[in-house]
């Protein structure tokens, strides 16, 4: 119970910060992946606000023998750059330079109940499962 | 000409949002010892079992309810879309197939993965970045 309750505040405290700083909005995110005219340059703020407090904080619990409700870190090791990951990255991209959703904001943006938004999602979801089904069963 | 909406840049809003996402991924990491990537989430609160699933679903529902919650304060989110529906289901195919094929998102490579200067989050990152800047320039300039 105390998992899903610290999992449920964690949810709560990112969506916040995403309707507070605007980037449930993808205008705004489109206005700060366009560089020219009236640029927004406030999606650099928001990740840069975010690290100031994750690169210590994260530093600091990983020192840590383990996590308070679980029995060790799940924080993942590999370190090899492939294929997968530039073209997988380059296809998320693409969709976040037409849409300006990511999956966050996407999430969050569901409570606006609009169609387009709910359009969206459900594609969204059809391309993790897509994926999910498609990769060889032994990775 | 152009009709896309524009939106005021907003520093100091920007740099409290970040606070508390970067908060958020503290605070998951510190007490289920987990990354805070909501492409992740998202897709294994479909595809994992059991408590694997649970406190995904429970990450997700509080996304749901911050905006819920945050509408009924201040009376309202702005969404604007800025493309058409068949656009979109083009956009979210490729933001959820992608996301998957490159392990993560703007969250976990982009906030979690930066701050651990994982090098596959820093290439995925400026990927991401710099193909999302090529994509809306092509539609709106060219």
């Amino acid at each position: 119970m105390r998992v899903i309750i610290a999992s449920l505040i964690c949810g709560l405290l990112f969506g916040l910060g995403l309707l507070i700083s605007g980037m449930s909005n993808p205008a705004r995110v489109l206005n700060f992946l366009d560089l020219s005219a009236n640029w927004d340059a406030t999606l650099a703020f928001v990740m840069g606000g975010a690290i100031l407090v994750a690169a210590p904080g994260m530093y600091w619990v990983r020192k840590r023998n383990k996590p308070l409700f679980a029995d060790k870190f799940d924080i993942p090791t590999s370190t090899t750059i492939d294929a997968k990951l530039i073209l997988g990255s380059a296809a998320f991209g693409i969709g976040w330079g037409i849409s300006g959703f990511c999956p966050g904001p996407a999430v969050v943006a569901i409570a606006s109940l609009q169609a387009d938004v709910l359009l969206f999602v459900g594609a969204m979801i059809v391309g993790m499962l897509a994926q999910h089904w498609l990769k060889p069963k032994s990775a | 000409m152009e009709n896309w909406t524009s939106t005021p840049f907003e520093p100091f809003a920007g740099l409290a949002g970040g606070l508390l996402i970067g908060s958020s991924v503290v605070l998951l990491l510190y007490t289920l010892g987990r990354i805070a990537g909501i492409s992740g989430i998202a897709a294994g609160a479909m595809t994992q079992q059991g408590s694997e699933r649970y406190w995904r679903l429970a990450f997700l529902a509080g996304i749901v309810l911050s905006a819920v919650l945050y509408i009924a304060f201040t009376g309202g989110m702005q969404v604007q879309t800025q493309m058409g529906s068949a656009w979109l289901v083009v956009a979210g195919l490729l933001v959820g197939f992608g996301t998957r094929l490159g392990s993560g998102c703007t969250s976990g490579h982009g906030v979690a993965g930066l701050s651990r200067l994982s090098p596959r989050s820093i290439v995925a990152t400026l990927t991401f970045m710099c193909a999302a800047v090529i994509t809306t320039t092509i539609i709106r300039h060219l």
